[in-house]
């Protein structure tokens, strides 16, 4: 195999892990709360092309039968003429998880920044001490 | 802390990057995720679901219990947004 | 700070625009079995259409046509309608969300019953995440206080 062919078949991953580096990197580094939040949507919607890159075949269609509207479909049906459709599926619930952990996680961003005033991680974490030591 | 975490993200990478050699090549229609589960689901769904869209069927048929759990937890971020955020006057 | 904000062109051509896009997440929902779609994209659809009523009007207009009470209602109704059509193949004899036993009940083969039972619950899933995106982004973009126009 030679290099480019190497690469031609192989450079959607590299995509998708430079994707989640990005993801992560902001995850891990960035110290405002919503910069985090991004980062891991970032992240998932890497892992999210991930998987449905796992599915696709070379010269298939989109998962639906042709001319299957009915109860018998009139001629056989080739797996290998329509894509993998699990990968979808999943990925489909996976996108729906997203927004409502994306909706979760804002709110919870708002209480902070009512109870703190602030969304800067190392601040939230002085006034925290604030509070504890008035009480 | 930045040098810190840039070397965990460049470490993962490198390690997700050495993985992807040993990965099936794109859109290979041989590979063990499209040549185990799936062609079961492709050549059945017109007979025993008469659906012909395949990821519909998969969804809400073979995989009913999946989607229940999961529009259980899009009901749950709803209502954990109106108790954390609505405020009645 | 709160700005009013009123424009005719886009409170009119927003207006004109709802029912196509309402009518159209409804057919991406009843269609999901024959082209792409179902219950999860047709929902988003029809909660983007309530969310555009809330940019270009307030959220009083979008409260006045979907109460709050109705959408936290909608919010479970749709999870009921999901788990009570399991529940009645349950009742009928098969396992739990088995559609195929509906054809007892329904003037269909069981091969057919499959099919409307899959329907039924994507109307239950969009009715469920509709509801859900409307609660989502009312709370959110308010606060929690659902009044007055965006900031």
């Amino acid at each position: 195999m030679g290099t480019i062919e190497f690469i031609i078949s192989k450079y959607n991953y590299w995509i998708y892990v430079l994707l989640m580096m990005i993801g992560f990197y902001a995850m891990i580094a960035k110290r405002n709360l919503v910069k985090k939040i991004v980062g891991m949507n970032i992240f998932q919607t890497a892992i999210i092309l991930f998987f449905v890159s796992t599915g696709s075949k070379k010269g298939a269609s989109i998962p639906i039968i042709q001319n299957g509207h009915g109860d018998v479909v009139s001629h056989a049906v080739n797996a290998a003429q329509y894509v993998n459709p699990l990968p979808h599926v999943l990925m489909l619930t996976a996108i729906v998880v997203m927004v409502s952990t994306f909706g979760v996680a804002l709110a919870l961003i708002i209480m902070i920044y009512r109870k703190y005033g602030t969304l800067e991680e190392d601040e939230i974490f002085e006034m925290s001490e604030i509070l504890r030591l008035r009480k | 802390m930045r040098f810190f975490a840039l070397i965990v993200v460049l470490i993962t990478g490198t390690l997700l990057l050495y993985a992807t050699v040993d990965m099936p090549d794109w859109g290979d229609p041989y590979s063990p995720a499209n040549t185990h589960v799936s062609p079961r689901y492709i050549e059945k769904t017109i007979e025993e679901t008469a659906t012909p869209n395949i990821v519909t069927s998969v969804l809400a048929d073979y995989r009913g219990y999946d989607t229940l759990g999961e529009t259980t937890v899009i009901f749950t971020a709803g209502v954990v947004c109106i108790l954390l955020l609505r405020r009645f006057k | 700070m709160t700005i009013e904000f009123k424009d005719v062109i886009i409170q009119t051509i927003c207006r004109l625009l709802t029912p196509p896009i309402q009518l159209y997440a409804l057919y991406v929902i009843a269609h999901g079995h024959y082209s792409p779609g179902g219950g999860f994209q047709g929902g988003c659809i029809l909660g983007a259409s309530f969310i555009l009523m809330v940019i270009a009007y307030d959220i009083g207009e979008v409260k006045r046509r979907m109460a709050e009470k109705m959408n936290t209602i909608f919010c479970s109704l749709g999870v009921i309608i999901y788990s009570g059509i399991g529940a009645i193949c349950l009742i009928l004899g098969a396992n739990y969300l088995d559609y195929g036993i509906l054809h007892k009940i329904l003037p269909v083969n069981p091969v057919r019953a499959r099919a409307l039972g899959t329907l039924g619950i994507e109307i239950g899933v969009g009715i469920a995440v509709m509801a859900v995106m409307i609660s989502i982004f009312l709370n959110i973009a308010s606060g929690g206080e659902h009044e007055g126009a965006l900031e």
